[in-house]
């Protein structure tokens, strides 16, 4: 029923999408990214945050701070925001709402194995990974040897295991396969939340196809540039690319057969809504290229909220928060290594 | 008149005070004292002077840190006093303790109550593992028993448990399980188990997991554990189910112990031999007792820490906000050019420019200083916050105002109004003095409470309610005012002030409900008569007396409206207002309904039946035709065109004069700059920086045109539609007294009306009831809401602007209430 979202979206989604925009508001602005920019101290970056909605996660902090604490903290606030979401949510929102952590998910698990395939603490991992991403059994991740216990034992119960048959390999574990694996997932879990906006239709489709072809087409770019040089075949690559996004079908034939940067470039100049993000690139630069796309993102979560009554704020809301918080780590990291001078380099501003 | 209003006393609370802006200049030395000593007076808004700074970049801002830590520390012990339940009941009495003393008492009290927590939990955890062991023991014997009774004769050699017994104490979580080289072959294949205790909630992934990663190949026995466990990490108590798997192989086995960390489960190992288990339960049932009496001893050392400190807390937390307070307003303040000097700036009333003054050299006589403090006026752009001096009588009426919007500086305040206006419009709707009685009741305890209540803190609605305590006495006693002019008392009308004025017809009094009653006396001295009640005309009449006493009050009230715009006009020198706003709304408002006002009153002295819908309906109509048996008095007829004609003037004369005079005065003003704007940069530059803010007032005529018009058209319908929206005192107060009356004779009367104890009794609390939550508490909101729209909507927009801005001074006595 696209152009009549109007009429009963509000049954549902209102309140929700009331309070997603009420905590939008309570994103950092430039001001605050400037006035952070200037702070010297680890407690001078609280105590600004004191004033923010961080305020009352912070508060109870003893004074020496630490990054990681602040990081923790502030993802705290950002994982408390999405469980009253989602306590509130009514189907379909609430597997939309699952749906977006489905990505720490994998991240998670490709953390623990990588992990306890180098004999780390499984407890020093599980601080690590993203709390949106935990299920009940991730810690039994580590008793896994090979990807199909590693699905039998564990993933089966978990909603990544639909998009796991296409790396069921009874081989050991190394780094490669599960890079592999972890971009397959992603891949399978790309196409499948594609697919679920789809169906949901009116402007949530709209709007999430958009974003979410950002994301596929900027994961194929990603993976084109980290597979230039390593054994990874081109039929290999092909199969990483999801199925959708701007660059398919195409794009991805010429991604897959390129075999450095500059390739990638050209091959990305084609198409006009990314030839703004090299514009600002000189030739054979790729490490402002994250910087370039996570402005794009950016900005294309922040044109989300212009329309309503549609669930991409939810998502939107959330990579902008996760984005704040690595601004706010970066910016931490720096004002603790006496890095003042790169504040800059990294931090993308929100509005 | 200028005469007779300069003469009246003046009356803090018709206007806001007078303020004005004012400069300090502090000596550094002693600008802590001194904005100490002006947060205790509290007669002082500081402007924020550097609201460009970032917090971070002002000048006290490591004073301000050291406030945030210490707060921080006394949130974490007044945490810890919480959870221990200690009551800090003895409040130590201390002589003035300074703040470092604070901060170092502070800091070794938190570094005491960590160490000891860090030790106690060490000891819970040891104590956990120990009971665990102990509940798994108990458990997993039962077990062993049962599933090895037959077959234990045989095997019981090939499956030993071997460990040592003093290494179960300190890793108690795994333990190694080997079978004994032996010469059978089954061996390799022999029996082996694992046994544990796991959180009730996990066990069924637990088992789920253990069966996939064995392939099924396991025997997983539980026992739910009899005592709680205390969970080390939230201190509470978790439910705890024993688990014992058996299985075979050694591969089976790691993967059973990893799947264990995983989930959590604490695996302890069980010797199958009877006589070794009974020797450990005993070593372990010893141990629990030694460390159950250490950790009491832990407690109870904590607990006197803790309580030693408690006392102190309360006192401790409120100085060290004043401190923060303290900086975060020196904060606001402006160094000079010389650094020897904070320049603060801000609002207060004039009348407490002596006391800032006194206050100041107070402080600097206390501080030492060789300087002192400057104090000095100054001239502001912006318009000066709006304070009035209430009590807690006109506080509430202050608030009812302010909840629609803060007055604009130095206008004409309708609280004063408000005060006995409200009850009263209340009361109308509210009449019957039974109720009224109840609500009094209700009041008085809060007021005799009053000075309990308002150290407690209490529930939103209770605080909402103790907060309006004396305007629920006022309309308390309205109502009971009013019910005795109604005649009602729970619906009921009593003979309290003589006799009934009516008789019935005959001596069997059959048909009084019907045909009626005689007249046979003066009329009832005071209020309603009793004998309408039930009466054929009973309705009639109250529906027309309640109906023109509503309209009545709505055309004074309004009037009463119309008349402060007038104050408000000539307090401001706004000849204009007066002139072509005041006079027009006046002559409109009155000529219409306050003629009809006069009307109701004619009609009322003179006893006439004249039909005044239609006088009032014909006059616009046919103006005229002659009014025939509806004619009141002499001379009606004209003085009704004469009305028609005032009134039909009145709307033009309200709406053009005003922007027209308003653009005549404007160009009169910029007459010499007309062709200012084409001139050169020079000429600008001569412009006086005073006109500055002159040039910036563009002058829009079509917008001034426009609102002048909405104005009018919204006071001309405004007239009509306020009036009869006052016609819901008529109709609150109908309904109100129905309602008690369908109370009072359907559910009372009929109980009372059968013979029997128990149908009178549930009568008679139904009744009470209805009468409690619906006539006392969902009449009384209705009744307080519909007096309040009556004053925010049909009162205040006669005048009021309300668009100014409290007045909000730096006090410690504000600073109390807001954390927590």
């Amino acid at each position: 029923m696209y152009g009549f979202e109007a009429m009963t979206f509000n049954i549902h989604g209102g309140y929700l999408e009331a309070i997603v925009r009420g905590h939008r508001s309570g994103l950092l602005t430039t001001a605050d990214y400037n006035n952070l920019c200037q702070c010297e101290t680890l407690d001078d970056i609280k105590m600004h945050l004191s004033a923010t909605e961080y305020g009352p996660y912070l508060q109870n902090e003893p004074s020496p701070l630490h990054t990681t604490t602040i990081v923790e903290k502030c993802t705290l606030k950002l994982v408390d925001d999405y469980k009253h979401m989602l306590c509130q949510a009514t189907e379909p929102l609430s597997t939309f709402l699952e749906y977006i952590t489905y990505g720490h998910m994998i991240d998670n698990v490709v953390l623990i194995v990588t992990g306890t395939l180098h004999e780390r603490d499984v407890q020093e991992l599980l601080e690590k990974c993203h709390p949106l991403g935990m299920f009940d059994s991730i810690a039994t991740l580590a008793v896994a040897q090979n990807m199909r216990e590693l699905y039998r034992l564990v993933l089966v119960d978990t909603p990544l295991a639909p998009y796991f048959p296409e790396c069921i390999t009874s081989e050991d574990l190394d780094d490669m396969s599960i890079e592999i694996m972890r971009n397959t997932l992603y891949k399978a879990y790309l196409e499948d939340f594609y697919r679920f906006c789809q169906k949901l239709g009116g402007a949530t489709a709209e709007i999430m196809s958009d974003l979410l072809a950002f994301e596929a087409d900027r994961r194929a770019v990603n993976i084109t540039i980290n597979s230039i040089g390593t054994e990874l075949t081109r039929d290999d690559r092909r199969k990483l690319y999801s199925n959708f996004g701007l660059f398919y079908p195409y794009g991805h034939e010429e991604l897959a057969v390129c075999e450095d940067i500059d390739q990638v470039r050209a091959v990305m100049e084609k198409y006009p809504p990314y030839q703004s993000i090299f514009a600002k690139l000189s030739y054979g630069e790729s490490q402002m290229l994250d910087k370039a796309f996570y402005e794009e993102e950016v900005k294309r979560h922040c044109l989300a909220f212009e329309q309503q009554f549609h669930y991409a704020v939810f998502f939107a809301y959330m990579r902008l928060r996760e984005q704040e918080i690595r601004n706010l780590m970066w910016i931490s990291e720096c004002v603790a290594q006496n890095q003042k001078s790169r504040v800059h380099d990294s931090v993308v501003f929100i509005f | 008149m200028d005469h007779f209003t300069e003469k009246l006393p003046s009356m803090d609370l018709m206007r806001s005070e007078k303020m004005t802006f004012v400069q300090i200049i502090i000596p550094a030395e002693s600008a802590h004292r001194i904005i100490t000593y002006l947060g205790q007076l509290g007669l002082l808004q500081f402007r924020d002077l550097n609201a460009e700074k970032s917090p971070f970049q002002r000048t006290f801002v490591n004073q301000v840190k050291r406030c945030a830590e210490m707060s921080r520390k006394l949130r974490f012990l007044m945490d810890q006093v919480n959870k221990a339940g200690i009551m800090s009941s003895h409040s130590v009495l201390q002589s003035d303790t300074n703040l470092e003393d604070i901060e170092t008492q502070l800091a070794e009290h938190e570094h005491e109550i960590i160490e000891m927590n860090s030790n106690s939990e060490k000891l819970q955890q040891s104590y956990n593992e120990l009971l665990e062991f102990k509940i798994v023991l108990q458990k997993a014997c039962n077990f062993l028993v049962s599933s090895h009774g037959h077959a234990l004769s045989e095997e019981r050699e090939l499956v030993e448990n071997v460990y040592s017994n003093e290494d179960f104490v300190e890793t108690p979580f795994l333990f190694e399980q080997e079978t004994m080289p032996g010469p059978s072959k089954s061996n390799q294949s022999g029996l082996r188990f694992i046994s544990g205790i796991i959180c009730k909630s996990k066990v069924l992934r637990f088992e789920r997991m253990l069966f996939r990663a064995t392939r099924g190949n396991m025997l997983f026995n539980q026992a739910p554990a009899d005592e709680q466990i205390m969970d080390p990490i939230s201190t509470e108590m978790v439910e705890k189910t024993v688990f014992v798997v058996f299985f075979s192989g050694e591969q089976a086995r790691t993967k059973i112990l990893k799947i264990c960390e995983a989930f959590g489960a604490n695996c302890y190992p069980v010797p199958e031999d009877i006589s070794k288990q009974r020797q450990i339960t005993r070593e372990v049932s010893s141990r629990l007792a030694d460390l159950e009496a250490t950790l009491d001893a832990g407690i109870r050392h904590r607990n006197k820490a803790l309580s030693s400190v408690g006392g102190h807390l309360a006192k401790w937390m409120d100085m060290v906000r004043r401190e923060k307070a303290v900086y975060d307003t020196l904060n606001m303040l402006n160094f000079d050019v010389t650094k020897k000097c904070l320049v603060g700036e801000g609002w207060c009333p004039i009348f407490a420019k002596a006391q800032i003054q006194d206050a100041l050299q107070r402080a600097t006589f206390d501080s030492n200083s060789q300087v002192g403090a400057i104090l000095h006026s100054m001239d502001a752009l912006e318009s000066p916050p709006t304070y009035f001096r209430t009590n807690s009588f006109t506080n509430p009426y202050q608030e009812i105002v302010d909840a629609y919007g803060v007055a604009r500086y130095q206008e004409a305040n309708p609280a004063v109004y408000t005060t006995i206006i409200f009850p009263f419009l209340f009361a109308v709707m509210f009449g019957d003095w039974g109720h009224g009685i109840c609500l009094l009741l209700g009041a008085l305890v809060l007021i005799a409470h009053e000075r309990k209540l308002s150290n407690q803190r209490l529930g939103s609605f209770m605080e909402m309610l103790f907060g309006g305590r004396y305007v629920l006495l006022l309309m308390s006693l309205f109502s009971m005012y009013c019910g005795l002019i109604y005649n009602e008392f729970f619906s009921v009308p009593f003979h309290i002030f003589g006799a009934s004025a009516y008789k019935c017809r005959d001596s069997s009094c059959r048909d009084a409900h019907t045909t009626g009653l005689v007249k046979y006396r003066e009329p009832y001295p005071f209020g309603v008569d009793p004998s309408w009640r039930g009466s054929r005309s009973e309705l009639p009449f109250l529906n027309s007396l309640k109906m023109k006493m509503s309209i009545l009050f709505g055309v004074v009230h309004m009037n009463l409206g119309i008349l402060l715009s007038y104050f408000n006009a000539h307090f401001f020198g706004s000849s204009l207002d007066i002139r072509y706003q005041f006079v027009p709304q006046m002559i409109f408002l009155n000529s219409l309904f306050g003629y009809l006002s006069l009307l109701i009153v004619v009609k009322w002295c003179t006893g006439s039946q004249a039909d005044l819908y239609h006088i009032m309906i014909y006059m616009f109509l046919s103006p005229f035709d002659n009014l025939g048996e509806n004619e009141l008095f002499w001379g009606q007829r004209p003085l009704q065109i004469l009305l028609l004609l005032l009134a039909l003037i009145a709307v033009p004369w309200m709406l053009f004069p005003k922007p027209f005079i308003l653009k005549k005065l404007h160009n009169e003003r910029f007459q010499g700059r007309n062709y200012g704007v084409l001139n050169t940069f020079e000429a600008d530059l001569e412009v006086e920086p005073d006109s500055a803010r002159q040039h910036h007032e563009e002058f829009n005529f079509n917008e001034v045109f426009v609102h002048q018009m909405i104005h009018s058209i919204e006071f001309v319908l405004g007239s009509v539609s306020n009036t009869a929206s006052y016609l819901r005192l008529w109709a609150l107060s109908l309904a109100h007294s129905e309602l008690s009356t369908v109370f009072y004779e359907k559910v009372l009367l009929l109980a009372w009306g059968y013979d029997n104890l128990i149908i009178r009794l549930v009568g008679l609390v139904v009744f009470a009831f209805a009468t409690a939550f619906i006539l006392l508490m969902m009449e009384t909101l209705s009744a307080f809401l519909h007096a309040l729209r009556l004053h925010w909507v049909e009162f205040q927009n006669k005048f009021y602007h309300g668009d100014g801005y409290k007045f909000r001074p730096f006090s410690f006595a504000t600073l109390t209430e807001d954390e927590n």
